[in-house]
């Protein structure tokens, strides 16, 4: 039976409120493609990955015309490319056929540049990690990820020294673009094997030979929901973020079927994160503004997005039994138009978007720094992220940008999703001695929590 | 396979005669239909049966955003599944 208002409620949240399938990843196992020379692999990534997801974009078209529904990106993750790189000398050349191989499909990004050292290094770890800021310089699509940490195995703090020099070569290297190579790296602790989000998506070694994984996203449709409870009480707010969140996660886990379905490679996971894009209306602070602050950043924020990311989960667990990756609230600065005004306003800063970290579903994420933070302090502020993360149990990670000549209360323009921002001060004391140290900081205690 | 054909825009006169049609020359089947005035809005919503269309689903899509543009309303035609998905249990 025909239901106009639900019908219409359906429509309003795609044209109005922005509700959109970010993403259609699809995660391809490389395993097989190492061979006896730098060459061969290449060329067998390359063949592998062309072969592999060859239909992905037009399925991708074919399913958002059919049902109406934006699908906003088409991606690819691989294998965590460190783990072909035994033969491979200089792993530029690995990135290099990834990015071809990724616009010869017509994806919009291809992740897995990837190492994880959270508990040590080989030597192809670090031919891949001093590799990834001219990686990141010679190719357009490709993004990189580093696993610095995770709760069995603590922080590995030699790797964390390592990120830091590797986002300030990044930003040197790509300094034309406002070190836009940095928008494409990201370092990890606890990170999960099946995301499907960039820049950070890589495919885990337990994962089959190709999966579908879906993000679908819509803070605007949570904001607009919201609008219609002013007022009452906190019970209530939770309740409509629940059920906003199961039509969404529901939504994406028919797509993720469809698409699986029609490429014929296993479905994942629906990851139902609100992903915010720099567009009026598609804003998470904006949804934690709708809840009574006056402006992001200030105390009860970090209260206000805990109920958040919490009630987006629980309705998401409640529409699909394979709700996986980052599933919560991202808050990535220049991606958020409420983000970026609290920022410029000086509302919202470091200290408060690392307490926020502790309750969101990643990071600090998209933040502009000046250019002349040394890399000790861009792995100080790892090591904290980390640290919250592993203690917690839970993915965190960083995306920063320190801007090669630019300094606080400068703008920074990255464009398209990746949006604009003002740059942010960070702590001016020096933690090279801290970082200088090395060595691993020991996995935590799992009991006598208090 | 069946789909929500959706009509939203100012009333006049001939809306639903157009779209019937429309849909009657591709060989699509109307299964139920619900017409009514959404706060001045003139708002018509179908459940089609595309079991014997005789063109792609594209080119439907097309043709009714063609007559759209005609009558000065928005068409759109979309699988039913994502509203079953959204609306039930």
């Amino acid at each position: 039976m025909l239901n106009t208002s639900e019908i219409m409620a359906t429509i309003k949240m795609i044209e109005e409120q922005k509700l959109d399938i970010r993403t259609i990843t699809m995660g391809i196992s490389l395993l097989d493609c190492i061979a006896d020379s730098e060459d061969a692999t290449c060329q067998k990534v390359y063949d592998r990955i062309t072969r592999q997801a060859q239909n992905l974009v037009k399925v991708g078209e074919d399913i958002e015309r059919e049902f109406g529904i934006p699908i906003v990106n088409k991606r690819v993750s691989i294998t965590p490319a460190a783990l072909l790189c035994g033969n491979i000398q200089n792993p530029v050349k690995l990135a290099k056929a990834l990015d071809q191989a990724g616009k010869a499909i017509g994806v919009n990004f291809i992740g897995g540049f990837s190492a994880l050292v959270q508990k040590g290094a080989t030597a192809a770890d670090l031919r891949l990690m001093r590799a990834i800021p001219q990686a990141l310089s010679e190719t357009d699509i490709v993004c990189s990820s580093v696993n610095v940490a995770s709760t069995r195995a603590g922080i590995n703090m030699d790797a964390v020294r390592m990120v830091g020099e590797i986002i300030k070569e990044t930003a040197e290297l790509t300094r034309d673009k406002d070190g836009f190579g940095c928008a494409k790296f990201v370092a990890f602790a606890n990170a999960v094997e099946d995301n499907p989000f960039m820049a950070g998506a890589f495919h885990g070694v337990g994962e089959p030979d190709a999966i579908i994984n879906v993000g679908v996203s819509g803070p605007g449709v949570v904001k607009r929901a919201l609008e219609q409870v002013k007022g009452q009480p906190f019970d209530v707010v939770a309740e409509v973020i629940k059920k906003t969140a199961f039509q969404v996660t529901r939504m994406g886990q028919m797509v993720a079927q469809e698409a699986s379905k029609r490429l014929n490679v296993p479905f994942g996971i629906v990851d139902l994160s609100l992903a915010p894009t720099p567009a009026m209306g598609d804003s998470v602070a904006h949804i934690l503004e709708e809840m009574g602050l006056e402006r992001t950043g200030q105390h009860g924020t970090t209260a206000a997005l805990a109920l958040l990311n919490d009630a987006v989960k629980k309705g998401g667990v409640m529409a699909s039994s394979s709700v996986g990756g980052l599933s919560g609230a991202f808050i990535p600065v220049s991606e958020d138009i409420g983000m970026i005004e609290a920022a410029a306003q000086g509302t919202l800063g470091l200290d408060k978007l690392e307490a926020m970290t502790c309750v969101c579903s990643v990071g600090l994420d998209m933040i502009a720094v000046p250019g002349d933070t040394p890399a000790s302090t861009l792995s100080a502020i790892l090591a904290d992220e980390a640290a919250i993360g592993v203690i917690n149990t839970k993915t965190t990670a960083i995306r920063l940008v320190p801007v090669p000549g630019k300094g606080v209360g400068e703008w920074v323009e990255f464009g398209g999703l990746l949006g604009r921002a003002p740059i942010v001060p960070v702590h001016t004391e020096s933690a090279e001695d801290f970082i200088a140290r090395g060595g691993r900081i020991p996995a935590p205690l799992n009991s006598l929590k208090n | 396979m069946k789909a929500i054909i959706t009509v939203l825009g100012a009333d006049r006169t001939g809306i639903i005669a157009k779209v019937s049609g429309k849909l009657f020359d591709n060989g699509v089947n109307i299964l139920d239909i619900s017409q009514t005035i959404l706060s001045g809005y003139f708002t018509m919503a179908m459940l089609v049966d595309l079991s014997e269309m005789s063109c792609s689903f594209p080119e439907m899509v097309g043709a009714l955003n063609e007559l759209g543009s005609e009558l000065g309303v928005q068409i759109r035609m979309q699988r039913s599944e994502i509203f079953d998905a959204m609306h039930r249990m």
